[in-house]
């Protein structure tokens, strides 16, 4: 009897491996399901005594079968030299295990991190956290020692652990890739956090867009429902508005309100869930915090990175590139590396021409800034974002300007509506990048009339329009209440600075 | 229909904060949530119509009328612009004519294959326009 291992994850099974494994099936073999080893180029990859192939398609199973193919061989798929460059420690399961294995979780080191948790004591779990380092790695990072702190210190009967798994930026697959290939690490995560700071029951939010995600999180609570009491996990399905990845406004969406944005303060680890003291944090944040709270993992943790950046920080590299996937590394890699080693350049084999890194809230970069690298203060520096680890590269044939006007669309599309920056200043700027691209625009019915005597009579030049988008975008930047209209001029104006020529414009129309 | 709405709501009756788990079950088993469904919601839940007819508009997946036609929902942000989708769309709009209806979202997590589309859960990727108009026109 012969094993094949295939991954279930949806990237897999997107791109036909259900087809695949019933062709195997239909040869007697033995097919495994395990997560994905994150080279979404080669899926569906197939592995066999270590060895891989890929893309495999139904009608090549049989000559695999014989151990041939050759053209689809990899040879061993962990000596591939996209996975033997990488530092594991979020993804160290990716490809080895079954997901909804409790065997094969406990075989790898599950668990370790929560008995030791319990034994030392929340205390001392804190003081670990905040030595390793660790920063949320939903976009604000912001140590997640110091939250849990403060919610551990908070005084309150009822105390929550959300975790966000509202992964809606587009160019990012690394929260969905823990939940469907490595949920108990997730699971344990949260159960070593609610140790620590007294909290007795967990809620992930899950995006609706993710229905693998959502079975593979519900069974995995069930399974592991004994090893995590008394701690309760529950999942809640989202439904279908980006705002939600903001912490409050998924508080709300939580409590079953309205999803939107809450002031702060009161931050949410004083007043949080049903106004009790929650930790808020993203997936890769808590999926983190196993191996961190292994014997000496804290310092291990410590020593990888740069500067404040410590750790490693899963790269999802999606768009227009030969070899995309997951690539887990330490912080200060560039994105030269990543576009153009890692990610072997762009699939149609043009020239790259920008990259858009954070998700549709973070900047357009130019290859001239490939070499930043990537580091929160770093990309802080210069007028970008890390954000949740995406990156996006297009190729020459990108329209920069309908770029620029995307991201006002989706911002009027998904703004909650609570802050007027947010929601009308995106709709103005749709209205000034259109009028730009128009090469400005005449008076309309109303303004001609003779009432209308304060109408300015002059037309606004070029220059005048770009001035008043930079406006708009200041505005929207520090008026905005969250990061959907704060983060939206960095789009538009990275965009808008870096080609201007795109929007029909000089380099010398637009200010530096 | 009266007796299932209640069996829906009783079913997430220990739950905190239910209403979205319920919203969901009622879209997904009843097909949309209109004016009346929202009234005796509201009702055995103690809140107004207002309250859960707020929530109700202000999520995309919830519909306040049923559309009994087929759903393809085709994923139109960043990553799958950069793998060509938006050249695509005038076919698909052409193929799906007024029998599907097709929906944007903004990405599906499979942003590495992209262009995809998910009909229901199943999942789509590496589409190019034949194979995208195809899935539109078998929806
Ligand atoms: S951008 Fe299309 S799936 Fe993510």
């Amino acid at each position: 009897m012969t094993t094949v291992r295939i991954s279930d994850d949806a990237v897999t099974r997107a791109c036909g491996a259900d087809k695949v494994v019933s062709a195997f099936e239909k040869l007697g073999w033995t097919v495994e399901r395990v997560s994905s080893w994150g080279m979404h180029w080669l899926e569906p990859l197939v592995e066999v005594n270590g060895v891989g192939w890929g893309p495999v398609t139904a009608d090549r199973v049989a000559e695999i079968a014989e151990g041939k193919a050759d053209d689809l061989c990899i040879g061993p798929v962990a000596a591939h030299p996209f996975i033997a460059s990488q530092q594991r420690l979020t993804f160290a399961r990716a490809g080895k295990t079954r997901p909804l294995s409790l065997d094969d979780y406990a075989a790898t080191g599950g668990w370790a991190g929560l008995d030791r948790a319990r034994a030392i004591g929340g205390e001392r779990v804190l003081a670990e956290m905040i030595q390793s380092g660790l920063r949320g790695r939903g976009g604000a990072g912001f140590p997640a020692g110091i939250k849990w702190q403060t919610v551990a210190k908070a005084s309150g009967e009822r105390k929550y652990v959300v975790c966000n798994a509202d992964e809606g930026d587009s160019g990012t697959f690394a929260d969905r890739m823990v939940m469907e290939g490595d949920p108990f690490a997730l699971i344990e995560g949260m159960a070593i956090c609610a140790h620590a700071v007294g909290a007795g029951q967990g809620y992930v939010y899950l995006r609706s867009e993710y229905p693998d995600a959502i079975a593979k999180m519900n069974a995995a609570i069930d399974l592991a429902a004994d090893r995590i009491a008394p701690f309760r996990m529950e999942v809640r399905v989202g439904a279908g508005a980006y705002v939600c990845g903001e912490e409050t406004s998924l508080l709300n969406s939580l409590e079953g309100k309205r999803g939107e944005v809450r002031a702060k303060p009161p931050l949410p680890a004083l007043q949080g869930l049903f106004g009790c003291p929650t930790v808020v944090n993203n997936v890769l944040t808590l999926a983190a915090v196993p191996h961190i709270l292994t014997d000496g993992g804290a310092e291990a943790y410590e020593n990888l990175g740069m500067g404040r950046s410590k750790g490693t920080m899963p790269i999802q590299i999606a768009g227009n590139v030969k070899q995309g996937g997951l690539y887990e590394t330490a912080f200060g890699v560039t994105l030269r590396e990543l576009v153009y080693d890692i990610a072997g350049g762009t699939a149609s084999g043009r020239p790259a021409k920008a990259v858009q890194v954070g998700g549709p809230l973070g900047a357009y970069i130019h290859p001239d800034q490939f070499d930043i690298a990537f580091d929160y203060e770093a990309y802080t520096a210069a007028n970008a974002l890390i954000g949740h680890g995406g990156i996006v590269v297009f190729d020459d044939t990108a329209d920069m300007a309908a770029l620029a006007r995307f991201a006002m669309t989706f911002c009027a599309a998904e703004s909650c509506g609570k802050c007027t920056p947010c929601r009308i200043g995106s709709v103005r700027g749709m209205e000034i990048i259109e009028r730009i691209l128009a090469g400005g625009r005449k008076a309309d019915a109303v303004e001609v009339l003779p009432q209308m005597h304060n109408v300015r009579d002059a037309e606004r030049s070029l220059e005048e329009q770009v001035a008043l988008l930079e406006d708009l975008c200041e505005t929207m930047k520090f008026g905005s209440l969250c990061a959907l209209g704060g983060f939206t001029p960095y789009p538009v104006l990275s965009a808008l600075r870096h080609w201007p020529e795109d929007f029909g414009l000089t380099k010398q129309a637009v200010p530096a | 229909m009266s007796i299932s709405l209640e069996a829906i709501v009783a079913r997430h009756a220990d739950r905190d904060g239910p209403l979205l788990p319920i919203l969901h079950d009622v879209q997904a088993e009843i097909g949309a949530i209109d004016a009346g469904t929202e009234t005796r919601i509201a009702h055995l839940l103690n809140l107004t119509r207002a309250e859960v007819h707020g929530v109700v508009s202000f999520y995309h997946d919830f519909k306040a009328q049923a559309d009994p036609r087929p759903v393809v929902h085709i994923c139109r942000a960043e990553a799958c612009q950069a793998r060509g989708i938006e050249a695509m769309m005038p076919a698909v709009a052409a193929a799906a004519g007024d029998r599907v209806r097709v929906e944007t979202v903004y990405c599906l997590g499979l942003c590495s294959v992209g262009p995809n589309a998910r009909i229901g859960d199943d999942l789509h990727a590496r589409l190019d326009e034949g194979a995208l108009t195809k899935l539109v026109e078998r929806a």
